[in-house]
């Protein structure tokens, strides 16, 4: 009985990080990449960053100084700013928390079809921005949306849901909840039945059996869930500008050096506030994590047991789940009538319907389209090349402190899109192309660096993974066959990372393609703007609306497309890979 | 404490068309250990979970204390178990793992500190009161596990594999260790494994399960020395099987024809009606084998063979023994400078008639 696991359990033993291929010496090639690499990483994450925080800690003339620091907070608009940012931040993880918890219990406790609805709510919100489904959400639920009209009209109330920073807080929870129902529901698959089964046996149930047993258990997946939903939302540019909510750290840094100028220290002053808490939240969660390895399913044990749901709990949960579906997809809802409303103003659904939306961004936007997928696609090839290298750098060869590069690259996911952009903006100031007179900081190719920086660790962790699955005989049975290094990455180890690769690209591309907040300050001229750029801009005027509108469902689908392709191809390489996992069980 | 009994009454439990427990019947005495021996497979972790509630038998009663327990759920049931995992909580403290059951029962804060601490001592943890589950050894986990189950003082105590996670040295302590436990406390104790070895040195009696159905229930010897068929007999221990016909014809006693060997005088208790294909088992230390001229004891039975192959145990020697179609197993108690057969020499086989029985397949 134990066979099957303990079998199991050697398949998913890893090759450990610089396990030496051949106890050889680095080779020059090796040199070279790992060179190449580390320039980049340099050139465009550590060294831009690096900038901004020695601007923040220094006069005008180059002497330290933490009197940026104390202006901040002298400031009483900044000071506002930093604990309305605390405080969205905070409530939207609670929000998202309420939303989150009770959906993963329900999948993973109870036997019945719902389930296949939450995981499906569960990657909705993720394929469309919250900046794009904002402006549609106040005419849902604004004080003159859908909502409060039909509210008004029948008992004479309104809910101030969109009011100020509650909108704010509203738009994020929804849409950002899913990163705590998808890691909460793996933390609490892993939980061993008999865990449960223990404390039932000692007289536990119901609700002390989920508070003192189930959630502390699953309480690394949800802190990993939640950290992730306050770096989010404590960043997050698009959503409070397009609701015209400034008094926000993100938008304060912004309005800064795009009004004051480049020089502002207190642009610099937020932005390491913000890198701050980034890692501050993600220490957090390392901390809870560390040393509870509580992915606890054990030899012969299953994990917890699903129970059929009472007709009336069914329909609890069914009501439940349709009312946050309900929620959940109003912003997706909102533009697509948006898109097709000829006027909507003061009444629960649009007057009229046209197309005419989709014309005008078919005319006057298809550069933008052009755009976002030329700039999308080569940051994500450099992303996955870039993946690929420093994986191969990290597993297959002997590179001193070669762990710094997946650090590196790692590290960017604590860097706010609006701080690189920043510290491109001032880093490459008044560096020109050689041989010309064009401005380094205004051309497209930053707006494409920045992304490929911004998603390098979604593709490198897609690469990582896929590398670990290919064993090391594989390249070595090529060697002695003849092949070169070079040539067996190119002929064994690539196409056998393919799906992995795959993967990583698309989903570099997919995030990329909706990115705003680097993109809103690297963007000069209407010319080089990308869709996200697009869609705020028209959301920015009344009239705009429609067309941004139009412009968000293509996004959306452009999106969609794109999850539902690397869904397909991970599933594909994981089902090419399991029939091995069973004749290694049998 | 009042020592309880347990009883299943034609207990039948089948996971959609898979019949996991067919009509179970079991009866164990107040304070008894008891041993659900069989092979993964036979139904003997169902039946433990279904008395710890955790599953529900579609028919057929399980009764404690002659009370039928079928209808209460695991939490009301106060019967102790002990997970094969152990299945301690890794984000509580060894001191609040312990404590957990007192805390369900709303024991007040002395009693509960009283009570945890003695079972600590009980199982001689009292230092690591602090420490988390992974910072133990598989066998203080395992004494964690115990103290956590008898903290609450239950009816009934049920071991799931409780020592498959431990290696042989510490098993053979634990078992000690789980033994001696039980008869200071006195405890009703059910216990499931697959290793005989552990069942027959603990259990005062056993029940074999094979494919959801009990084959035998006994005391460990008395399963050894009169199984009920080949299963139990091979459950149990090894035993060798001669299949043959019973001739009754013929002075002073029947004639086993052993397939593929010849006849094989039967002794005088050995009676079996005539004309009837019969299975003759015997253990391997039942047998004395001497060299193939040697002078044989005719109050035992003679049967030729040739040597195949010999393992050296320690205690004593197993050879394989070919005789005709069939291969016996010889065990000869090893003794320094004793004689050793060779592989390929022709040897003789003598029974001892006390030994044989008849055995159903």
């Amino acid at each position: 009985m134990n066979t099957p696991t303990a079998a199991a359990g050697g398949l998913q033993a890893r090759p450990r990080p610089g396990r030496p291929v051949a106890a050889v010496g680095v080779r020059p090639g090796v040199w070279l990449a790992a060179a190449l690499v580390l320039g980049f990483l340099l050139l465009f994450m550590v060294l831009p960053v690096g900038r901004v925080f020695y601007t923040a800690f220094v006069e005008a003339d180059g002497t330290p100084t933490v009197g940026h620091f104390v202006a901040f907070f002298s400031q009483g608009l900044m000071k506002e700013s930093f604990l309305n940012s605390l405080y969205v931040a905070s409530v939207s993880s609670i929000f998202a928390a309420l939303i989150a918890v009770p959906l993963a219990y329900f999948t993973v406790r109870f036997d019945f079809r719902g389930a296949i609805l939450i995981q499906t709510l569960g990657v909705l919100p993720l394929i469309m921005p919250p900046f794009v489904g904002a402006v549609a959400m106040q005419l849902i639920f604004g004080r003159s949306g859908s909502l409060n009209l039909l509210l008004g009209e029948w008992f004479g109330v309104t809910l101030p849901i969109m009011e100020g920073l509650n909108g704010v807080i509203f738009v994020e929870s929804i849409h950002y909840f899913p990163f705590i129902l998808m890691n909460l529901t793996v933390a609490l698959r892993n939980i061993d039945g008999a865990m449960e089964e223990a404390a039932m046996n000692l007289g536990c149930r119901g609700w002390r059996l989920f508070w003192r047993v189930i959630f502390p258990l699953a309480l690394p997946g949800f802190v990993a869930g939640a950290s992730l939903v306050f770096v989010k939302v404590f960043d997050d540019l698009g959503t409070p500008l397009v609701l015209g909510q400034t008094n926000l750290l993100a938008p304060q840094a912004y309005l800064r050096i795009t009004q004051v100028g480049l020089e502002d220290p207190m642009g610099y002053v937020i932005s390491v506030i913000m890198i701050v808490f980034s890692i501050a939240a993600m220490a957090l969660s390392a901390r809870v994590l560390k040393g509870r390895d509580y992915a606890t399913t054990q030899k012969g044990g299953g994990s917890i047991r699903r129970r059929r749901l009472s007709p009336l709990g069914a329909l609890a949960a069914y009501a439940w789940i349709g009312a946050v579906l309900l929620i959940v997809l109003s912003p997706h809802l909102g533009v697509l009538l948006l898109s097709l409303a000829q006027v909507w103003s003061f009444s629960p659904l649009p007057d009229a319907y046209t197309l005419a939306h989709y014309a005008t961004v078919f005319q006057d936007s298809s550069g933008m389209i052009k755009n976002t997928l030329l700039y999308c696609s080569l940051a994500a090839g450099l992303d996955v090349i870039l993946g690929v290298t420093i994986a191969y750098l990290i597993f297959r060869t002997t590179l001193p402190a070669r762990q710094w590069l997946d650090w590196i690259a790692t590290a960017s996911l604590a860097v706010p899109g609006i701080v690189l952009a920043i510290g491109f903006l001032r880093l490459y100031k008044g560096i020109t192309l050689p041989g010309t007179d064009t401005l380094l900081t205004s051309t497209w190719v930053m707006i494409m660096l920045a992304y490929a920086v911004r998603r390098l660790p979604y593709a490198l962790r897609s690469c990582v993974a896929a590398l670990q699955q290919v064993h090391v005989s594989l390249e070595e049975a090529a060697e002695s066959l003849g092949a070169t290094k070079l040539r067996t990455i190119r002929r064994v180890l690539v196409p056998l990372m393919a799906g992995g690769i795959l993967a990583g690209f698309v989903t570099s591309f997919i995030t990329a393609a909706v990115e705003l907040s680097a993109t809103i300050l690297l963007t000069s001229a209407e010319s080089q703007a990308p869709m996200s750029y697009g869609i705020y801009l028209y959301m920015q005027s009344v009239a705009g609306r429609g067309p941004g509108a139009a412009l968000g469902v293509l996004a959306i689908v452009v999106v969609a497309i794109g999850t539902y392709l690397s869904h397909g191809v991970v599933e594909r390489t994981q089902s090419r890979f399991a029939p091995s996992a069973k004749e290694a069980q049998a | 404490m009042k020592k309880v009994s347990v009883q299943c009454r034609h207990v039948r439990l089948s996971y959609g068309s898979t019949e996991v427990l067919k009509d179970v019947d079991l009866d164990i005495e107040p304070g008894e250990f008891f041993a659900l021996l069989g092979p993964s497979g036979s139904g003997k972790s169902t039946l433990l979970r279904l008395i710890a509630g955790f599953s529900r038998q579609q028919s057929g009663e399980v009764l404690i204390d002659g009370v039928d327990i079928s209808a209460q759920p695991p939490w009301s049931r106060n019967i102790g178990m002990v997970f094969q995992s152990y299945a301690l909580w890794p984000h509580l403290s060894v001191w609040d793992n312990v404590a957990f059951g007192l805390v369900e029962r709303r024991v007040d804060r002395a009693t509960v500190r009283h009570k945890v601490g003695a079972a600590l001592e009980l199982v001689g943890l009292s230092a690591f009161g602090d420490r988390r589950p992974n910072q133990l050894s598989g066998g203080q986990q395992q004494r964690v596990a115990l103290a956590r189950t008898i903290v609450i003082e239950p009816q009934v105590l049920l071991l799931d594999e409780p020592l498959s996670n431990l290696d042989k040295t510490l098993r053979v302590q634990m078992r000690q260790e789980l033994l001696s436990m039980q008869r200071r406390l006195g405890l009703t104790t059910i216990f499931v494994t697959h290793d005989q070895e552990e069942a027959m040195t603990t259990a005062d009696r056993m029940a074999v399960l094979d494919q959801g159905v009990v084959q035998q229930v006994g005391a460990p010897a008395t399963l050894y020395d009169d199984p009920v068929n080949t299963f139990v007999a091979n459950f149990v221990g090894t035993m060798n099987l001669l299949p043959g016909r019973v001739h009754a014809a013929g002075t002073p006693a029947a004639t086993l024809q052993v397939d593929g060997v010849g006849d094989l005088p039967l002794p005088a208790q050995m009676s079996a009606p005539a004309d009837e294909r019969q299975m003759l088992g015997f253990r391997p230390q039942s047998l004395q084998m001497t060299d193939a001229g040697a002078a044989r004891d005719p109050q035992w039975l003679w049967m030729s063979g040739r040597v195949e192959a010999s393992e050296f145990l320690g205690e004593f020697t197993r050879y394989r023994v070919r005789v005709g179609p069939h291969s016996v197993a010889v065990d000869q108690t090893h003794h320094a400078g004793q004689h050793k057969f060779a592989v390929d020499g022709d040897v003789s086989l003598g029974l001892a008639p006390s030994q044989l029985r008849w055995l159903s397949d």
